[in-house]
């Protein structure tokens, strides 16, 4: 089955191609942001290097978040409406899994940390397992000194990965079992999302269009002040 | 109107999610309508007392996919027999335009059919000639929403001037804030006519702002005032405050309108927007285009407020003297109406 995946929950638009027998194709700009301009564009790309017609995908999967909001968005809503107008499954994969997933060769903890603005990051634990990796930790919204605290927790050494990570370097390199991991594999991108899609679709595990939610991990601000309002 | 329909594009797919409404509608040639469906998001939206632009773009992501469905099923055809897609890209806020254009972009990239990028003020325009498809040209077309206030002159599909708009709050923005103020909830809108049934329009001498422009607005002075006089009135029925305060802005937006028409040679008049459905505004209207011995034309509720039928209906005229839009059109929160 062909999958095409879409991720553009950071300052990255991503989207690749592939099946079983891996990726075929794949297209990304890492800090051009216009997500919604470029992405299209890049889905129409990425199938003709691949020489797929859109009407052999099977499944649409999509990077879920968390992330920057608005590009999330984008992606969310294009991956449903390609979904819909195919008639076919789609699949979800959480942002950090797919940074994590990028590193998982390595004996060590790993700890993705995407920047998540206003001086937060978004972080989960993984360990490698066979054939990919295990998230150990829910996905959370916190500061960097509250995930830098954490970190001394673990007596582990650790690979730190992700923008989060390299955007706050001064407050997680000091530690003496941290190792931090360059920008080329800061993002998440499509080639994970698509191989790590390709694993679920042959569970079967799909989410229909309609009931894809994203992972914002963070009320909108309006909720936030009014939650604040009625307590005080 | 008359122009020739191009033969390729005729069942057009419309979206629009520039504010707080989910839409999608099938519309024919830009006259029949197959289907329009509007999921509204005021009850979300209400305890804020007004749209959180955050909370729009959630719902849309929510709402999209299942709108979009029912606009299908309800206009009876499959997928494959859309012509093209047509979604709002501006004016509105830009975390919500952005939902409806990338889902537009896709379903058309995917169907292999033709997007085309809708404005969403031109799209009220059209909205009328859903309902009314021979109403006669040059025609003055009052414009009042939560986020715009506007007087145009509609000469020919796709030849419009921008007479006038607001220089400060627009219409429904003071509706808004005044049912605030006198505690009435939100919408506004509708809080205050319905109050203002029982109130007395002339016992509160409001100001009738009138900016240097002859066709512009203003509602913020208005609103002060409001506030200005329940401070020191404490004891004011709130049913004669809303009377007067609407019975204010109804005064400044139907002299206007009918000074445009009368000036500019209109065949007639018509309203648009959301505040379009205050019951004052239409009866006065209609009262002065008697008078005038103009054309009124007031659309239903319905196709005043935002919908998609209206996006679709401009997207089919859009595209007979533009064609189809790039795929990699994007959100313009500030868009604004194309004139001459
Ligand atoms: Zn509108």
């Amino acid at each position: 089955m062909l999958i095409l995946g879409i991720d553009t929950a950071t300052t990255q638009v991503s989207c690749a191609v592939g099946g079983h027998e891996g990726v075929l194709a794949t297209t990304s700009s890492t800090r051009a942001k216009r997500h919604a301009e470029n992405l299209t564009p890049a889905i129409e790309f990425t199938c003709r290097q691949a020489r797929v017609e859109l009407s052999e995908i099977g499944a649409i999967a999509v990077d879920l978040g968390p992330g920057l909001f608005t590009g999330l968005r984008v992606g969310v809503a294009s991956a449903k409406a390609m979904a819909q107008a195919l008639s076919v499954p789609m699949i979800g994969v959480p942002s950090l899994d797919l940074v994590a997933f990028g590193v998982r060769f390595t004996p060590r903890l790993i700890v993705a940390c995407l920047d998540a603005r206003r001086g937060e990051v978004f972080s989960a634990f993984y360990r490698q397992v066979p054939g990919g990796i295990q998230r150990l930790t829910d996905h959370v919204c916190q500061s960097p000194d509250d995930l830098e605290s954490e970190l001394l927790a673990w007596s582990e050494d650790v690979l730190l990965v992700g923008d989060g990570a390299l955007r706050y370097r001064e407050v997680f390199e000091g530690l003496r079992k941290v190792e931090i991991v360059g920008e080329e594999l800061a993002y998440p991108n499509a080639t994970s999302l698509v191989m790590l899609a390709h694993a679920q679709a042959l569970r079967e595990q799909w989410v229909r269009p309609w009931n894809l939610e994203p992972l914002y991990l963070r009320k909108p601000d309006a909720e936030i002040n009014w939650s604040t309002r009625d307590s005080s | 109107m008359t122009s020739d329909p191009s033969p390729s594009v005729s069942r057009i797919l419309g979206i629009e999610t520039s504010c707080d409404e989910t839409a999608a509608a099938v519309v024919v040639d830009a006259r029949q309508v197959l289907s329009s469906v509007v999921s509204s998001q005021i009850d979300l939206h209400a305890q804020f007392g007004g749209v959180v632009p955050e909370i729009a773009s959630r719902a849309h992501v929510e709402w999209l996919t299942p709108v979009v469905a029912q606009a299908l099923v309800e206009a009876g055809i499959g997928d494959d027999h859309v012509d093209a897609v047509a979604a709002t890209v501006g004016p509105g806020l830009v975390g919500a335009l952005l939902v409806g254009v990338s889902a537009a972009k896709a379903l058309a990239l995917v169907w292999g059919v033709p997007f085309i990028a809708v404005n969403h003020l031109e799209a009220h325009l059209y909205a009328a000639f859903l309902e009314e498809p021979d109403l006669e040209l040059p025609l003055v077309v009052l414009l009042v929403s939560g986020g715009h206030t506007l007087l145009v002159l509609m000469e020919a599909p796709g030849r419009y001037r921008l007479l006038g708009s607001t220089i400060d709050d627009a219409a429904g923005e003071a509706f808004d804030k005044v049912a605030r103020f006198l505690g009435l909830g939100y919408p506004g809108g509708p809080a205050i006519d319905a109050v203002a049934l029982h109130g007395d329009p002339s016992a509160i001498a409001f100001p009738r702002a009138l900016p240097d422009e002859p066709y512009d607005f203003s509602f913020s002075g208005l609103k002060t005032a409001v506030v200005n006089y329940v401070r020191k009135h404490p004891d004011v029925a709130t049913e004669d405050v809303a009377a007067s305060f609407q019975e204010a802005v109804v005064d400044v937006l139907v002299t206007k309108a009918r000074r445009a028409a009368r000036e500019l040679g209109a065949k007639g008049l018509c309203l648009g927007g959301g505040v379009a459905a205050n019951s004052q505004l239409r009866e006065r209207l209609l009262d002065a285009c008697v008078a005038d011995g103009l054309h009124a034309f007031l659309p239903s509720r319905s196709m005043c407020t935002d919908n998609a039928a209206m996006v679709a209906a401009a997207g089919w005229w859009r595209y007979q003297s533009d064609g189809p839009s790039p795929l990699d059109t994007g959100a313009y929160p500030n868009l604004a109406l194309p004139t001459i």
